[in-house]
């Protein structure tokens, strides 16, 4: 059976399992667990029956006419994940890794989170599944997010301040990886985005698609068409491949958008895709942000999601591949992309899906009023109010 | 497999001994440290030294080793800065087996080929990557099997049976049996029924030497791996031991402490 329904573990040359052997087993325990479950019609109803009610999905696709209106080109549709429960996109893999995780007998859950969405999710499910949940987050991200740290703690999990490193995602995720290597009999690993060792890219794509599955039928329905254009934000990269996957067989342009911090050429910035190099880093091989000899370099963005050196290796392969196209924005344009939205549309954004609405606009610009182009908005903007105010000197 | 290395190997199954394998990272915890510390640890008695190539995201490692990496990476140890100080601990008189412990991607930015090829000329003989799996391997063992280095895979008391067999195939100098499922330093070894059971357990898949190491801290512990494995390693206490000592006394207490827990 093992062989039979063996997932690929690769896409292209990127991807594989590069991990320490005290993880092997537990890996391939729910590489097979998946497996089964995917096939399994009572997992897939118990699976749909909770993105309804509890996550409440399917979340709308909504033509944004003043934004349109405002960039004077093609039509700008927004696939609102930022009404999903919890506020964004995350919690599709959360709920989806939960229940496979109850599948596997294990009642200990772990997940490591960087602008605090994915632990916000991850310890939303557990308290719903009665679960025990522990969170991992770099203080420094604790600092940027105090609002989604303290509503983890109300939710039920513990919350666990990661000072090792930069203090943001990447960090997080080792001290994850540190708890699963103790843990691993016991406990299973919620990880928040399309990265890390196989199954888990594949995973949570197929956990995140709903997005795309859902936007592509409302795009033909409320548009009558498909989009000519999608795109959305990249740091792992998990709404960005759940928006693309069900548009690769499409005549539909993919863009990536990554976050370019203080700019590309300053060195202070997340732009795997566009400035890094191959190379492995937790458990998979893909695009880095590293240096001359394979030392990983320390990001920064204005946006806690989207500060990560790596990216699922996917979007890697979308990249080599060029199936996909990936650009960076700037913190000062992704503030631009923040205030013009919630300005026009009534819509305060994440900061991170803030970096795909500037680069939106500029694309519908460019394009003529008869297409379309469809914008992943993942989450909503509650959460940085107070980073927002800073950037925008602002004392609240 | 370098001559070193057989030829201990050979010297210690036929008289029944032993072996102690100490850890030193290199570049910690300044990089003029690292020779001294090597040839201390010869001298208090080591037979093969690990040596750690300090990786920015060490997952496998313990707060201590984890701050050794920062540290020695602060202080810009590069991958082939781990090689030149091989080289220059061998023309100072390090005689024993070296074997360099860390993470793939140094070695995948450096390129396998020439990681390996480097490694030779520089005087070492192998290398443990905790984070590449025979499956992802393949290249890599190539490469060192074409300059006689040795590729030192790690098992874990979660291995399955069959897996231990697929591991036991690409080993070809010892195995390095982690002895506790967690991170270097962790948690001591369980002395009793458990690591003896592991060790059997590996033992009906191979007859290599089989090396005990994570949560390794005193000659007692190191005595209790004796009595069913071939060699022990320790790492964190000697990272401890390095960081309890004045600067001008670093030296000397790795080889004391290295004395106290082989028995030499």
């Amino acid at each position: 059976m093992a062989v039979e329904a063996a997932l690929s573990s690769r896409f292209g040359e990127f991807g594989g399992r590069y991990i320490p052997e005290t993880l092997v087993a537990a890996h391939e325990d729910l590489e097979a667990a998946y497996n089964e479950a995917r096939r399994d019609p009572e997992f897939q109803r118990e699976l749909d029956d909770l993105l309804r009610h509890y996550v409440g999905r399917k979340t709308p696709l909504y033509f944004a006419e003043r934004l349109t209106r405002e960039c004077g080109g093609a039509r700008i549709w927004l696939k609102r994940e930022d009404l999903a429960h919890t506020g964004a996109h995350k919690i599709n893999n959360a709920l989806g890794q939960a229940l496979l995780a109850r599948r596997l007998g294990k009642q200990r859950i772990i997940a490591e989170t960087g602008a605090g969405q994915h632990g916000v999710a991850t310890a939303t499910v557990c308290a719903m599944l009665d679960l025990e949940c522990v969170v991992y987050m770099g203080s420094e991200d604790i600092k940027r997010q105090s609002l989604n740290a303290f509503r983890m703690k109300m939710l039920g999990a513990t919350l666990v301040s990661v000072e090792s490193g930069s203090k943001t995602l990447k960090d997080a995720i080792n001290e994850a990886m540190r708890d699963w290597v103790t843990n691993v009999e016991t406990t299973h690993y919620i990880i928040g985005s399309a990265i890390g060792p196989h199954p888990f890219p594949t995973i949570v794509r197929d956990f995140q698609s709903v997005i795309g599955n859902e936007a592509r039928a409302q795009m033909l329905e409320q548009a009558g068409k498909l989009p000519d254009v999608a795109i959305a934000c990249v740091g792992g990269g998990s709404n960005a491949i759940g928006l693309f996957h069900p548009f690769i067989d499409d005549p539909v342009r993919l863009i990536g958008v990554e976050a370019g911090g203080s700019g590309v050429g300053t060195g202070k910035h997340s732009a795997t895709l566009v400035a890094g190099r191959p190379g492995v880093l937790h458990g998979t091989k893909t695009y880095l942000l590293q240096d001359a000899d394979g030392q990983i370099l320390e990001t920064h963005s204005i946006s806690a999601g989207l500060d990560y050196p790596g990216v699922g290796p996917e979007h890697s392969w979308l990249k080599t591949s060029e199936r996909a196209e990936y650009v960076a924005v700037d913190d000062q344009q992704a503030l631009e992309g923040f205030q013009a939205l919630t300005r026009s549309e009534g819509i305060i954004p994440a900061l991170e899906p803030s970096h795909a609405i500037y680069h939106a606009m500029n694309v519908a610009r460019s394009l003529p009023a008869n297409q379309d182009v469809l914008v992943g908005l993942s989450g909503r903007g509650d959460k940085d109010m107070h980073t927002v105010a800073a950037a925008l000197g602002v004392t609240l | 497999m370098s001559k070193r290395m057989r030829d201990l190997f050979e010297e210690a199954r036929a008289s029944g001994r032993k072996l102690f394998i100490p850890y030193i990272t290199a570049g910690y915890p300044r990089m003029e440290d690292t020779v001294p510390l090597l040839l201390a640890a010869q001298e208090g008695g080591a037979d093969v030294i690990e040596i750690g190539v300090p990786f920015t995201d060490p997952l496998a490692d313990g707060a201590t080793i984890q701050h050794a990496n920062t540290v020695a990476l602060a202080n810009g140890i590069t991958l082939s800065g781990c090689f030149q100080l091989v080289r220059e601990a061998r023309n100072r008189g390090l005689t024993c087996p070296v074997v360099f412990m860390g993470y793939y991607n140094p070695i995948l930015s450096r390129g396998e080929e020439r990681a390996a090829a480097e490694a030779k000329a520089a005087g070492a003989d192998g290398f443990i990557v905790v984070d590449l799996p025979p499956e992802e391997a393949g290249s890599f063992i190539a490469a060192c099997r074409q300059n006689d280095l040795s590729f030192v895979p790690l098992v874990a008391p979660t291995s399955r049976d069959e897996r231990i067999d697929v591991l036991a195939q690409v080993a070809d100098a010892w195995m390095y049996c982690v002895s506790v499922t967690g991170t270097t330093g962790s948690k001591a070894v369980d002395s009793g029924g458990d690591l003896g059971a592991f060790i059997a357990r590996i033992r009906r898949h191979t007859d290599l030497p089989l090396t005990v190491g994570f949560g390794i801290s005193t000659r007692a512990h190191a005595a209790s791996v004796w009595k069913v494995a071939d060699a022990a390693a320790v790492g964190t206490a000697i990272i401890a031991a390095i960081d309890a000592a004045p600067a001008d006394q670093r030296a000397q207490r790795v080889r004391e402490f290295v004395e106290d827990v082989s028995g030499r």
